[in-house]
């Protein structure tokens, strides 16, 4: 069942002074990540944020003390054009695999050497609708509540 | 979660299709008007619906900014990080890496 609700997706976009494959590379090579955003549950100081440059691949923080920790993964790859992550940390800033809400980060060539970058954060939905749909599943006697207790019953006897 | 009642989902679900006043939004639904105010009221407080006037009546919609504090956190987040984006991209121009055409 696709949501049942949709919100406004957020849209940004910046011009900057490279070519796309240069965009491409210094906005996934992730070192301009604002270091104070950072959910690592040690809380120690962000050291990088790295995306695996292949579909399925993993977008994550790794701390100083080598702590990681997952935002999201690699849904699209396509340089020097597009990017598709996936952003799944929810409402209360932290890592929830349940959610996959979408960041679209796309770079079109703006003339004499400049780069139009677009960034689509969407499917807001998946942050409440459909996250409490999956939630209400989950918790629901017929969920994996009903199914722990059919199993507890079905060892004990 | 404001979402997470039933209830409450259908009230919010009733709103797709355009901005209704409580008494319409009543009409379709097997709960008292009060309660769908009610309803209303839990939805507006999370930012999921915003309330106008209009005349003598008041209309609900779902707000297009929904999911209210987190979308606005994300919205302002976002241009903060493209910002420092083109900070590196200005930083690191390869004016001192010589590539060879």
């Amino acid at each position: 069942m696709s949501p049942a609700v949709s919100f406004a997706p957020v849209l940004k976009s910046i011009d900057v002074d490279a070519p796309p494959p240069r965009a491409f590379e210094v906005f996934t090579a992730f070192r301009w990540w604002p270091k104070s955003h950072s959910i690592l549950a040690s809380k120690s100081p962000q050291a990088a944020v790295t995306v695996e440059p292949h579909v399925g691949g993993r977008w994550y923080e790794r701390g100083e003390d080598g702590s990681e920790c997952d935002w999201g993964k690699v849904i699209s790859w396509e340089p020097p054009k597009q990017l598709v992550l996936s952003w799944q940390i929810n409402g209360n800033f932290q890592f929830d695999p349940k959610i996959a809400t979408e960041v679209v980060v796309t770079f079109t060539a703006a003339g004499a050497g400049k780069t139009h970058v677009a960034l689509e954060h969407r499917l807001f939905e998946r942050f409440g609708a459909e996250g409490e749909k999956i939630r209400a599943a989950v918790d629901s006697p017929a969920g994996w509540t009903g199914l722990l207790k059919m199993f507890a019953g079905m060892a004990a006897a | 979660m404001a979402l997470a009642d039933p209830t409450r989902r259908r009230v919010f679900e009733q709103l797709r299709s355009g901005a209704k006043p409580v008494g319409q939004i009543a009409q379709a639904m097997p709960v008292s008007r009060p309660a769908v105010s009610q309803h209303l009221r839990v939805l507006k407080d999370a930012g999921l619906v915003r309330e106008e006037q209009d005349g003598t009546r008041r209309l609900y919609s779902i707000d297009p900014a929904g999911l209210g504090p987190l979308r606005r956190w994300l919205d302002q987040f976002w241009d903060q990080a493209l910002d420092a984006f083109r900070a590196e991209i200005d930083r690191t121009q390869p004016s001192t890496r010589r590539r060879k055409p």
